[in-house]
């Protein structure tokens, strides 16, 4: 045993690091689940956002304009998705899953010419004499501005949902389409905005993979990230903070589980890795039993098409 | 009833099939764990593939479908291969064998070449495989030499015989150069997952290794070297793009004499089941160029080493060697069978981490 190795402070650091794509991903998801539609496409738009992401921060040079075009990449692919479940009334979960399936083949197409190319690098954000302080100042203050950005749109989303009127109808509209629609309230106008900020949230969530955590481009290199930021949201019961809390908490496991391995000690790495899921399951167990749904806070509406002449 | 007569139909056909077209080409399909764009494992099978359909040009038709998860998946893959008269399916990872197994028995006109695998229960199975563990120790003597901080961090897959083969090898022959040398060991549970094996990478530099060996497939780990500084080598390919400095050497696979072989004998319908390990005396692998930060003796080193192991000269596993647990292993001057290394699970003796289950 020797678990004077592991340093806690960067421990945290890369804890934070590895959470935030997956948080990303998230908080769009939750959004786009809080107005009653399920968009299993987060994967395939994560994808597109890191090689979109990649491609233009390469060929601008610039990493910050990368995340604005895989920002773009995720909603413009997101805008496929809106127009097959909003306009054409498709199935949520077909369309979601071919959206994963049709993201990971034309990543690999946009992506060809890239392998192997170096973007350029994501400046670390001076905080100045914050970053001096110790523990603290390596543990949080020493990050990339998108660690930051993130618990910013964290507070955002929360802000967005619970104090003003715009996050109030799309509360309604996702609980209940039929009287949101009786009240006057677009409610497709309101979906459709929904999905295109899950993209662009996943389209960054996928940046951050290519741009910062790995640095490069890799085919499928998101390798199921959607797919827990998809468990997040249900882990998160729909609530902004709860799905930080679980994205720091599985990006915890993470990182805990590969320091404790590095530093010798014997910890089960399956049952570590497959913990998340299994919380996961136990909430959608919990959830599918009518009596505990509101308590858990599943948007009434969820997964269930509209359509006018209903 | 529909399918069945579906796959009577289809086995009349690649029964009456064979002898009439002799003039088509014959036809050779893979199946791939990762994406051919990894730069690693799959990277190089897929460039042994090319490589071969050169060599034959007419000839030969080949088809791939990569991301194959082991299980139903590759099952119906390569289901669907046989059915659409495919004369030799290659299926290029270790998961793959009890899937290859179940279709060859379905298929008994198709040949089956499984990488990596151990089971071989019907007669149009073969195995192929490559002696990595020979590179491993050139790669573990470099690692020996070359570390400052006497810790190497190795990024680990799956606890199989092929990957435990590989540590203890490289660490044999680095603790042979450096009596003080460590190793680090990560599983990951994954061949192939940029993200992971990148915090991997960032977890053993942060825990004072200055160089990283890899048993996975991404080239992550090299980028992540190269940002921090210190030294990687690549896996399966040739990885130095992705760490010029960094980047020490790698093992690099180099399937295709051996798959041109292996389809020439279907073409003349002389295939049989075999078992084939191959090393560095076939050139299935070979050491990609040395890095010129290593020492101009230690690259010398290196060559004899290599020359050495290819001649039969020297085995890398040639006693005295102890297991872990203090144990005699092999004896004074003694060498490995190769059924023990094919079912090594246990490390050397000086590795302080357990073996995971």
């Amino acid at each position: 045993m020797i678990l004077g190795s592991i340093n806690p402070a960067v421990l945290l650091a890369a804890l934070m690091v590895a959470a935030t794509p997956i948080l990303l991903a998230a908080i769009g998801e939750l959004v786009v689940e809080k107005s009653g539609v399920l968009n299993l496409g987060v994967e395939g738009m994560m994808i597109i956002g890191a090689v979109t992401g990649f491609v233009i921060a390469v060929n601008t040079s610039s990493a910050l304009v990368g995340f604005i075009g895989a920002a773009l990449g995720g909603m413009v692919l997101s805008l496929l998705f809106a127009l097959l479940t909003q306009v054409l009334m498709t199935n949520h979960v077909a369309s979601g899953l071919a959206l994963t399936l049709f993201g990971l083949g034309l990543s690999a197409l946009i992506g060809q010419g890239y392998v192997g190319v170096t973007p350029p690098r994501t400046p670390k954000l001076d905080l100045g004499w914050l970053s001096e302080i110790p523990f603290l100042g390596r543990a949080l203050f020493s990050h990339d501005i998108m660690v930051y950005l993130t618990i910013a749109l964290v507070a955002g989303v929360w802000l967005f949902l619970s104090h003003t009127r715009a996050g109030m109808i799309l509360r309604a509209v996702g609980e209940n389409h039929d009287a949101a629609h009786a009240l006057g309230y677009h409610v497709k106008r309101v979906r459709t905005l929904a999905i295109m900020f899950g993209g662009a949230c996943a389209g960054l969530g996928g940046a951050y993979l290519s741009l910062i955590r790995v640095p490069q481009w890799t085919e499928g290199m998101t390798v199921g990230a959607g797919w827990i930021a998809l468990a997040l949201v249900v882990f998160a019961s729909w609530r902004p903070w709860r799905a930080m809390a679980g994205a720091y908490l599985f990006g915890g496991v993470v990182v805990l589980q590969l320091n404790l391995q590095a530093a010798g000690v014997r910890i089960p790495v399956e049952y570590l890795s497959m913990s998340p899921y299994l919380i996961t399951i136990m909430v959608l167990a919990i959830i599918s039993s009518g009596k505990a749904r509101g308590s858990l806070n599943a948007p009434g509406s969820l997964n269930r098409p509209f359509h006018a002449s209903n | 009833m529909k399918r069945r007569t579906l796959l009577t139909a289809a086995a009349l056909s690649l029964a009456l099939g064979a002898p009439a077209s002799a003039d088509d080409p014959v036809k050779a399909g893979f199946i791939y764990i990762g994406p051919v764009g990894d730069f690693g494992w799959t990277a190089g099978h897929d460039r042994a593939r090319r490589e071969m359909q050169e060599h034959f040009g007419d000839a030969l038709e080949t088809s791939i479908v990569e991301n194959v998860d082991y299980g139903a998946d590759a099952e119906r893959v390569m289901s669907q291969m046989a059915l659409s008269g495919t004369d030799v399916i290659f299926a290029a990872s270790f998961g793959y064998g009890p899937d290859v197994n179940t279709v060859a028995g379905r298929f008994p006109d198709v040949a089956f070449q499984h990488a990596t695998g151990y089971i071989q229960d019907h007669p149009n199975v073969s195995l192929y495989d490559a002696r990595f563990y020979e590179g491993r120790a050139v790669l573990g003597h470099i690692a020996g030499n070359m570390t400052e901080t006497n810790t190497i961090g190795y990024i680990a897959s799956f606890p199989i015989p092929a990957v435990i083969m590989g540590i203890n090898s490289a660490y044999l022959h680095a603790k042979a150069v450096n009596p003080d040398v460590n190793f680090r060991i990560i599983w990951t549970f994954s061949w192939f997952d940029p993200a992971l094996e990148a915090d991997a990478a960032e977890t053993l530099i942060e825990q004072g290794a200055d160089v990283i060996m890899q048993h996975t497939d991404s080239t992550a780990a090299v980028r992540v070297a190269e940002d921090a500084g210190v030294m990687a080598f690549g896996q399966a390919s040739n990885m130095v793009d992705f760490g010029p400095n960094a980047h020490l050497t790698a093992i690099v696979d180099r399937w295709a004499p051996y798959y041109i072989e292996r389809v020439q004998a279907v073409m003349d319908g002389t295939w049989e089941a075999e078992t084939a390990w191959l090393g560095l005396a076939d050139g299935i692998i070979e050491m990609a160029p040395w890095n010129d930060r290593i020492p101009e003796e230690l690259q010398a080193e290196a060559d004899a080493l290599v020359a050495a192991i290819a001649s039969g000269e020297y085995h890398p596993f040639t006693g005295p060697i102890n297991r872990q647990d203090g144990t005699p292993w092999l004896a004074e001057g003694e060498v490995a069978q190769d059924s023990e290394l094919l079912t090594m699970d246990f490390y050397v003796e000086g590795i302080t981490q357990d073996l995971p289950n």
